[in-house]
């Protein structure tokens, strides 16, 4: 008989899970491994909620198994580190983010590419290897493996610097991976959400000229005086996307909902990239003459693997870039979802755990 | 008031033109420009039937406008240089592929991808500089600026190498461009006809292995023991697929009808690229977690630069490669275009203009 939560690990915790796919998050008790040779310990401090949790609670892409605990984008103080771990010590900051383990053996994971990895464990609603299911960040402490776990840096603020354990990696990843670091080319970022505010921040380090593609209007004099953007497109607006046609070095496309990319496409210039980093429900319409016309492409991006996870937050701080945040207590969470989904956020919220989650 | 197509040029040309969207071709007098000093005249002696040909007839694409002599896989001896001409002289065996003009200003054609310039004037069913329109090979002569003619280089032989024009380019440029054409790369090559018999040749002489990918099991013994492809795999076989997941670098598809991508996605190593250079007319639906999980992608490719369509055609000669075909009389264009339409051919038809287009002249 498969043991509870509460019995299945030696160490107690205490996190928020949704039981159902109301999505309606409330206290869970339950327990973390102790902590290996290889492992850190973390008290978390800050957990970002990230538009893939509220996907996960309400079981919009078929795959949770509740009760689940989201969050990955985790941020606190090493509490205890394994025999084995050189890394870090007991009272540094650290991070975790969508993933806490992988098989270390195939080629992915040799290339410090682990999040391509065909067994890849993710932070939460992932089987462990002893087959119990794991819980995220909503929680008060977590157990990883040093691998998977990063140093936070210094100088930035560990609230509004917990997304970029997911949205930052995941603009930054595509954008290295796809050349868009060259100065003076030009980035449109399609979708001002979590994902796309970070976006533009990035892209405006690596010196790229960066649009904001958006369907919202009043998004317009945030995006530009505030995060940045050099302009604003308003993907609405048929004569506005006309005159931008063909102009666009790349787009990074970080919108969840269905959508068209006909208009995207046409934006690109010859031989442009188009990155998908949105998870939509269901597929989207692809036009083939557009690609084949101007040799255009589209690619998928999934986050990144640790060692460039190390390498973004190491960017972060040195251009001094964090997310845009609402810090909300763990009381809230069901209200935050609740204004998530309708995108009323500017731009991210990240729970207080230490402050407000409470035996 | 407009010229009629057979007096708005100097140079008396027959070909065969269909005038309406039934697709219907039939003998057609119409007029070409003057040999210019930038021009290469040739006397056409084999063009080869393209799908895209079919497509523009019938107005599939909604751009045709009719009178259209269709053919972009045109091949002939030079009659004619113009006095700048330096790449072929009066005799030199030539073709002309599916462009034959842009703008040679823009970033594209400097970088020798006039193919991919928004100014881009197309063999046929195109606007020239001067407002009239381009009319293909599906004629007596041709003339064309030295920049779009390729040399076809001695000993080759001509009806075979005529569909290289296209279908040879189409499936070289990205076999190139995109990395899969070498030795250790596994691609597969998606549909068996005009563009996927010629990507198995040119993908087997680039160094690749390489797998058939089709709905026809029937294909499978010319796949194998006549076209050199390493293995073929029966896209509606549940099983063989399953098994083929994760295990090809690149896939080149050739299909033009609409189909699902995510089994070809789904067949594709992580980092695996999909190239489409068929091109379905309406979208086709994309599953973006199959790119985004494993970092895919999916691009297209048309044609390819000038530059490089003589690096193919000369790769070609010195490996041997010529297309399959089917060499047919002029007046039996409108039965090849119903057999063509059924994918009835192995694998393209070329016309034998220089022995059977003169006699069909009213």
């Amino acid at each position: 008989m498969s043991k509870s939560p509460e019995e299945e690990h030696p160490q107690k915790a205490l996190g928020w899970a949704a039981r159902d796919n109301s999505g309606t998050l409330s206290p869970f008790h339950f327990s973390r491994r102790e902590n290996g040779d290889d492992d850190v310990t973390i008290k978390i401090l800050y957990c970002g909620v990230c538009h893939s949790d509220l996907h996960t609670v309400r079981n919009d892409w078929g795959f949770t198994r509740y009760p689940v605990v989201p969050g990955h984008e985790i941020v606190g103080v090493a509490t205890k580190v394994g025999n084995n771990v050189t890394k870090f010590k007991a009272g540094g900051r650290v991070g975790v983010g969508v993933m806490v383990g992988s098989c270390k053996t195939c080629e992915c994971c040799q290339q410090d590419l682990e999040n391509y990895c065909p067994r890849v464990i993710f932070t939460y609603n992932s089987h462990n290897p002893d087959g119990t299911i794991n819980y995220g960040g909503y929680s008060d402490m977590i157990v990883v493996d040093q691998r998977y776990v990063v140093r936070f840096p210094d100088n930035l603020p560990m609230d509004a610097g917990a997304p970029l354990l997911c949205a930052g990696i995941t603009v930054y990843s595509p954008m290295k991976y796809y050349g868009m670091t060259e100065a003076g080319k030009h980035l449109g970022v399609a979708g001002l959400g979590g994902l796309g505010h970070v976006a533009v921040k990035i892209g405006k380090a690596f010196g790229l000229k960066v649009t904001v593609i958006s369907s919202s209007p009043s998004k317009e004099s945030e995006a530009i005086n505030r995060l940045g953007a050099d302009s604003f497109l308003v993907s609405s607006d048929p004569s506005k996307m006309k005159s931008a046609i063909g102009t666009m070095d790349y787009i990074i496309d970080t919108v969840s909902a269905v959508h068209p990319l006909l208009p995207l496409l046409t934006l690109l210039k010859v031989n442009g990239k188009l990155v998908t980093v949105g998870l939509p429900n269901k597929p989207l319409e692809l036009p083939i003459f557009p690609l084949v016309l101007g040799r255009k492409l589209v690619g998928g991006s999934d986050v990144g693997g640790m060692k460039e996870t190390q390498e973004m937050l190491d960017f972060c701080a040195k251009h001094n870039i964090s997310a845009d945040i609402e810090l909300i207590r763990i009381d809230d969470i069901n209200t935050a979802m609740e204004r998530l989904a309708k995108s009323d956020v500017r731009y991210r919220f990240v729970i207080d755990v230490a402050n407000s989650l409470s035996q | 008031m407009a010229n009629s197509p057979e007096k708005e040029h100097p140079v008396e040309t027959f070909g065969w033109a269909a005038r309406d969207a039934s697709g219907h071709l039939s003998p057609f007098n119409f007029s070409r420009r003057a040999t210019g000093e930038d021009d290469v005249r040739f006397k056409v002696l084999y063009c080869g039937i393209c799908h895209s040909d079919l497509h523009n007839i019938k107005n599939e694409w909604g751009l045709s406008i009719y009178p259209m002599v269709p053919g972009h896989e045109i091949v002939g001896e030079v009659t004619e240089v113009g006095s700048k001409v330096k790449k072929v002289r009066v005799g030199d065996k030539v073709g002309v592929g599916c462009m034959v003009g842009a703008c040679h200003s823009c970033e594209s054609c400097a970088n020798d991808l006039e193919n991919y310039c928004p100014k881009v004037i197309l063999t046929y069913n195109g606007i020239h500089y001067d407002g009239t329109m381009t009319y293909g090979g599906y004629a007596d002569s041709m003339v064309a600026n030295e920049r779009y003619v390729v040399r076809i280089p001695d000993g080759m032989r001509l009806d075979a190498a005529a569909p290289l024009l296209c279908a040879g380019i189409t499936v070289y440029s990205p076999l190139k461009y995109f990395g899969l054409g070498e030795a250790g790369k596994h691609i597969g090559i998606v549909g068996l006809g005009g563009l996927g018999h010629v990507a198995v040749k040119f993908a087997k002489a680039l160094g690749s292995k390489v797998t058939v990918i089709s709905t026809s099991p029937n294909k499978k013994t010319d796949a194998l023991e006549h076209l050199g492809a390493d293995s073929f795999l029966a896209s509606r076989d549940q099983d063989k697929m399953q098994a083929a997941m994760g295990t090809f670098d690149g896939i080149i598809d050739t299909v033009s009808a609409v189909h699902p991508i995510m089994p070809l996605l789904g067949l594709l190593k992580s980092h695996g690229k999909l190239i489409m250079v068929g091109a379905p007319y309406e979208p086709l639906e994309l599953p973006v977690f199959s790119l985004i999980i494993g970092r895919k992608t999916m691009s297209g490719s048309g044609i390819g630069g000038m530059k490089e369509t003589q690096e193919m055609i000369d790769f070609a000669a010195k490996h041997n490669i010529k297309a399959d075909i089917e060499v047919i009389s002029m007046d039996y264009v409108n039965k090849a275009m119903e057999r063509l339409g059924k994918g009835d051919v192995r694998y393209r038809f070329v016309i034998d203009i220089g022995n059977t287009l003169a006699a069909t002249k009213p």
